[in-house]
């Protein structure tokens, strides 16, 4: 955390820079943590403008025993949580995660693999490469569209999850700091998610 | 296919190699690193032999690649302007 010591002491000697940079940076997570407490992206805003205030004013009080990150997070939450609680919602996390990593689940749709004999649990139809030409990359805009739409059709927590570890970069910790889940709750979460976007991808280079 | 691999595996360390359709259920696991040791040998013995697999685990490489691009929804330019201006307040009271 020796980054963190050094981005404290910027942030109290009045660095405008460094204070923008960390707005800019983590506000996106903030706001959709916020979200699910809250009734409404306003709120969520809100929300995530009283938490860069409340830092600023309670930084003396940071002691680096967390990250910077985690710190701000947990602020966060408390807010949202309040605000919830004022404003309607409030969501039961690790309710919520136990639904979204029970029941059955495959990852690839189980005809893909051989069902009986010496073979079980073979690829019958492996996948195959998704694009040669570099017009049908996966980052052409069509298929970006397209994995932006299987995240959206995703259970509540499992976008979250997936949103915040493989879009906007937090760590399993952070994560599960931030929402209050264990860590084999956030990985199956996170397995869900990503086995579903692919699965997404694959039928669209499948019938594009 | 990796199968006749399987059956040779499976007779020589007397522990039952990974199928695919198991396998793909710990790609999460294995990428984040929380495999047992155990578990982790046994899975990328099977990558080293299966194109199957191993198309699979490209594919969710390139996938995490792009997903790593997108850009995230932010707060409104407006919330960011009255961020700076309390920034600003905070640091003129501030004794520094």
């Amino acid at each position: 955390m020796a980054d963190d010591r050094a981005l404290v002491e910027r942030l109290k000697a009045g660095d405008e820079q460094a204070f923008m940079d960390l707005v800019v940076r983590w506000s996106p997570s903030m706001l959709r943590v916020a979200r699910m407490y809250v009734p409404s992206a306003a709120v969520a805003e809100e929300v995530v403008q009283e938490t860069w205030l409340g830092a600023l004013q309670g930084i003396d009080r940071f002691e680096g025993r967390s990250s910077l990150r985690t710190w701000v997070f947990s602020i966060l939450v408390n807010r949202a949580r309040t605000r919830g609680e004022r404003e309607r919602r409030t969501i039961p996390f690790a309710a919520l995660a136990r639904e979204e990593s029970e029941g059955e689940f495959a990852a690839v749709d189980p005809d893909r693999f051989v069902r009986a004999g010496d073979a079980v649990g073979a690829w019958a139809a492996p996948p195959v490469r998704w694009w040669e030409e570099p017009e049908r990359a996966l980052a052409s805009a069509e298929a970006v569209d397209r994995i932006e739409s299987e995240i959206a059709k995703l259970p509540e927590l499992q976008r979250l999850v997936i949103t915040m570890r493989d879009v906007e970069g937090l760590s399993s910790e952070e994560v599960r700091s931030a929402l209050e889940i264990s860590e084999t709750n956030q990985r199956v979460l996170l397995h869900r998610a990503r086995s579903k976007v692919r699965a997404g991808l694959e039928d669209y280079y499948a019938n594009a | 296919m990796p199968d006749l691999l399987n059956r040779i595996l499976r007779r020589r360390r007397g522990a039952p190699a990974l199928s695919c359709q198991e396998l793909v259920e710990l790609v999460t696991d294995y990428f984040e690193d929380a495999l047992t040791p155990a578990d982790r040998a046994r899975f990328e013995a099977h990558i080293a032999v299966c194109e199957g697999c191993t198309m699979y685990l490209r594919q969710m490489r390139e996938m995490l690649e792009v997903l790593g691009e997108l850009t995230p929804d932010s707060i409104s330019p407006q919330a960011e302007s009255e961020l700076l201006a309390a920034f600003r307040e905070w640091k003129g009271r501030e004794p520094a």
